[in-house]
């Protein structure tokens, strides 16, 4: 257990792999709130083997990712919809 | 579609210690050589993947410390009791030992030099890392964005880089630098020996209405007073960068 948070920064690497691109950059909306933020800004608690990222405005889980043997597992929350730009 | 298909796909590669230095007592730079690094960004980071004899791995994130620089980057990393990872890199790693890296890691808390605006640095402890990267790439490109730099340590001896901060901003007008030592200060310090507050920021960084850049990298508590009081104090949201570490982070 993590008693602190950090950030969607240092899931920055976790998402590439998932995703095959750079994310940390990208914005993500959130249904919950409607909060629109970049994922490095989202509220992370890296608690191994999953981590839960959560909506730095209301709290909400955007999404977890589960790393598991061969795979990362993802599920999505609240992240209504993301927006990943071009290049 | 094989082939056509052409993703970045972020591979594990191997980086061979090549360098080291002791930065502090509890701090350790390691120059690494990575075959395959295709360059970065200043501000980017790198996952380190370590892997015992039984199997078991241990993964952490690192700032990049360094402009790009061929297949050479340099890491600094701070020793975190108890940690899985950083007493070896920073006690136990030799010149030629080998680990699993791959990266650059980051798109939303980078900085090139050129982008014009000035540029403001809040960095707590090792968060100083990432920093440091952009004002060396600053120097080394030798643009001419404005820089004010501040810094907070437990004391001078627990400041990284100090003697190239130092230099750097003597050497080089358009860089200013104010260190803030929260623990202990050596008696002829006249510089501000609290936490990082609002007053602080005022003080020593740009105001709102030169629309600076701002990076704001370290523990986590320090990165939410310090973000939230440049906001208070009129920086757009928008031109606050943050970037958080912690504990669990060792």
């Amino acid at each position: 257990m993590s008693d602190t948070h950090l950030d969607g920064n240092s899931v920055g690497g976790l998402l590439l792999e998932v995703f095959g691109r750079e994310m940390t950059a990208a914005q993500g909306r959130c249904g919950a709130c409607g909060a629109v933020n970049v994922f490095a800004a989202l509220v992370v608690y890296r608690d191994a083997p999953g981590d839960v990222l959560r909506c730095p405005s209301c709290g909400s889980v955007v999404m977890v990712m589960v790393s598991l043997p061969g795979c990362v597992r993802v599920s999505f929350g609240s992240l209504s919809w993301m927006e990943i730009r071009e290049g | 579609m094989e082939g056509t298909a052409v993703q970045r796909r972020l591979t594990w590669l191997i980086a061979e210690v090549v360098d080291a230095n002791q930065e502090t007592p509890r701090v350790r730079s390691l120059g690494l050589e990575v075959p395959g690094w295709e360059g970065h960004e200043p501000g980017q980071h790198i996952d380190i993947r370590l892997t015992a004899p039984d199997g078991y791995q241990a993964q952490r994130s690192y700032s990049i410390a360094t402009p790009s620089d061929g297949e050479r980057i340099t890491i600094t990393v701070e020793l975190v009791d108890d940690g899985e990872v950083s007493p070896y890199l920073v006690e136990e790693v030799r010149r030629g030992d080998r680990f699993e890296v791959r990266g650059p890691i980051g798109g939303y808390f980078v900085w090139e030099p050129g982008e014009g605006s000035p540029l403001q640095l809040v960095g707590g402890g090792s968060g100083i890392v990432p920093l440091m990267a952009m004002i060396r790439a600053r120097v080394a490109v030798g643009t001419d964005e404005p820089v004010r730099m501040l810094v907070s340590a437990r004391s001078i001896d627990d400041l990284i880089y100090r003697s190239e901060l130092e230099a750097t901003a003597i050497n080089d007008d358009g860089i200013e630098l104010v260190t803030t030592l929260t623990r202990s200060q050596p008696p002829d310090w006249s510089g501000p020996s609290r936490r990082v507050d609002r007053e602080m920021l005022d003080e020593n960084g740009f105001p709102p209405a030169a629309r600076p850049i701002c990076f704001v990298c370290g523990p986590t508590g320090f990165v939410e007073t310090v973000a939230t009081a440049l906001v208070e104090l009129g920086h757009e949201p928008e031109r606050v960068k943050t970037e958080r570490f912690g504990p669990t982070g060792g």
